[in-house]
């Protein structure tokens, strides 16, 4: 399989990075340079196989369903580029 | 004072605790070094010599009271992947411009309660994404090893006296450095840079497709990647979560074991973090390895692999023979497909990890027109090159209607990986040797990698199988190539058996020394 242009304009929209025409251009040379290097796994039968899941055995750990963290608004948007009262910031999403 | 620079970390711990040096002493020590070396290997992005000397201070405190932890004193380097606490933690990107976070990851917080005291954080490819440290924001990192040429010099005739004695002119061989500068490997090159230069006692590291154990062999230096779940990857900024791991860049093998063990934890807050206690990995140092079966995997002999390469791998053979190891060759037939899978799973887990990028919660942010815009740019400005590359393929593969024909077919093809290794493993093998990367260390701004993505991919071919099967994997200093660059060995181990590869990698070491740069910076 291999992307044109287009397609490398709607990934790059799916992924929210602005692509100007020319790094759409040189990204599509890119890409297709790394699917063709990909394209050899179809060669592998692998009709029975699982996906890989866990390098041994193990069971997913659970833990009581209770509160162990949080309260801390004030580190969590200390990072933040802008903020208000502990909110995040954002321009205006609706109308 | 700057002796003190060049001990290992079990040798300043011996000093350290009979109180013939001070962990103040040592530290000085390395931040001098630091300072003199940095602006020119850019090695480390952030130097912290305030809070270095506050926890050296502390350590003496300790150490005077015949107290502290098992890394006591011991001055060591940062990857810039690890939250740490109050301190710059970006990954070397741009897009996390000013993070400092509010926690610190496992991993440090275990070193920094057995002791150790941060000199700093170290340079990386941006997000862990390279092989030769070319992709961070903050600038190639510089190998302290040259490229050397061995040069007959006829020694000049020498006339003593009038009685017209002639010395016997004969010749004499001499190193000249080269001046090219050379990658250090990535990612964690920083990390590998500034071990090898001594700018630290040892360093952490983080291993996703080969990102401690390639900068190791191509520094000269040892580099464990643990078996995925031994090190807890909370704290630490996400790559690719199914593959990340962290581990230790040291001097030697002795001293990779004392930060492994330190490093390593059982901890609730990662689910994959694997419920079984940490081993005395020193304890299996200097074991005899008499009747161990060795697998020699013959699809690890690749086209195109320089000479020097196999005879290095034919000698590493030949010392573990001699050594009373059991040879075997073995073959793991879908090796040619762990890179082509693994270029499929780790930059989709990346897509997904670095959507949280989005200029709303940390970092950069570039004022947009409407949210989306500001999405699109802050993304387009933060990240580099082969980050967006890498987006943009792992979003291409999940998107609708692929993610059966690519990551479904990469994470089966991933389990037939990991069935070969079993299928050794069952036949009885104990450990596999092979070479750590198919050459030596390249120039920065290398034409042919630059030009072809797939080129710097290749680095990868006998680090990324190990981290498809969650393997622990360990590069060691083997030899030199006739330019006098460091070459390594790889040593692949069952899941959860790092002591065997500590106990394997201690009798290369035994047999082919410790390797240092000649100082140049």
């Amino acid at each position: 399989m291999s992307v044109d242009l287009q397609t490398v304009k709607r990934v790059a929209r799916l992924a929210r990075i602005a692509v100007s025409e020319e790094d759409a251009e040189r990204m599509t040379g890119e890409l297709n340079a790394i699917l063709g290097f990909v394209e050899q796994l179809n060669e592998v039968d692998v009709s029975g196989v699982e996906p890989m899941t866990s390098v041994i055995p193990m069971e997913m750990k659970k833990r009581p369903d209770v509160v162990t963290d949080g309260s801390k608004a004030a580190d969590i948007v200390a990072n933040a580029p802008a903020t208000e009262e502990n909110f995040f910031l954002v321009p205006k999403v609706v109308e | 004072m700057s002796d003190l620079t060049h001990l290992t970390i079990s040798q300043a711990r011996t000093k350290l605790r009979a109180k013939e040096i001070t962990a103040t002493e040592i530290t000085e020590a390395y931040l001098q070094a630091i300072e003199r070396a940095n602006p020119t290997l850019n090695a480390y992005v952030v130097v912290t010599d305030d809070k270095a000397r506050d926890m050296a201070k502390a350590s003496d405190a300790k150490l005077a009271k015949g107290e502290g932890g098992t890394l006591e004193g011991i001055p060591l380097g940062i990857k810039d992947l690890f939250g740490t606490e109050g301190i710059h933690t970006q990954a070397c990107s741009h897009v996390l411009d000013g993070f400092k976070p509010h926690y610190e990851s496992t991993v440090t917080a275990n070193l920094w309660a057995d002791g150790a005291v941060m000199l700093g954080k170290l340079n990386m490819d941006e997000f862990a994404m390279g092989s030769s440290n070319e992709t961070s924001h903050y600038g190639p990192v510089v190998n302290p090893w040259r490229r050397s040429r061995l040069d007959t010099v006829v020694m000049p005739t020498t006339h003593q006296g009038d009685g017209g004695f002639v010395s016997a002119g004969g010749t004499r061989t001499a190193r000249t450095l080269d001046n090219a500068q050379l990658v250090p490997g990535g990612s964690s090159g920083g990390s590998a840079s500034a071990v090898s230069a001594l700018l630290c006692a040892g360093a952490t590291a983080t291993d996703t497709g080969g990102s401690i154990r390639q900068p190791a062999a191509f520094t000269g230096t040892v580099g464990i990647k643990p078996t995925y779940g031994r090190c807890s990857r909370w704290g630490i900024v996400a790559f690719a979560s199914s593959l990340d791991q962290a581990g230790p860049i040291a001097r030697d093998v002795r001293d990779a074991a004392i930060l492994l063990k330190s490093m390593a934890s059982v901890d609730p807050r990662d689910t994959t973090s694997v419920d079984r206690p940490v081993p005395d990995y020193e304890a299996a140092i200097g074991k005899p390895i008499k009747g161990m079966k060795v697998g020699i995997p013959k699809e690890y002999r690749v086209d195109g692999m320089p000479d020097e390469i196999e005879a290095l791998w034919q000698k590493g053979i030949a010392w573990l023979k001699d050594a009373g190891a059991e040879i075997v060759d073995i073959s793991l037939p879908h090796t040619k497909y762990a890179l082509p899978a693994y270029y499929i799973v780790a930059p989709a887990e990346a897509s997904s990890n670095l959507a949280r990028y989005d200029g709303v919660r940390y970092g950069l942010r570039v004022p947009g027109k409407d949210i989306v815009d500001m999405y699109e740019k802050t993304r387009a400005t933060g990240f580099g090159r082969e980050v967006k590359r890498r987006i943009m393929i792992g979003t291409y593969v999940l998107s609708a209607g692929y993610y059966d024909a690519y990551y479904l077919q990469a994470q089966k093809v991933r389990n037939l990986i990991k069935r070969d290794f079993e299928n050794a493993f069952a036949a009885g093998v104990d450990v596999l040797l092979t070479p750590a990367t198919p050459s030596a260390a390249f120039g920065i701004a290398d034409e042919d990698m630059a030009a072809d993505p797939v080129k710097m991919y290749l680095n990868d071919i006998f680090t990324v199988t190990v981290n498809m099967a969650g393997l622990p994997g360990i590069a060691v200093p083997a030899g030199l190539d006739a330019k006098g660059l460091p070459l390594g060995l790889q040593l692949i181990g069952r899941p959860f058996d790092e002591e065997t590869l500590f106990q394997t990698a201690h009798v290369i070491e035994q047999a082919a020394g410790t390797f240092q740069p000649e100082k140049w910076w």
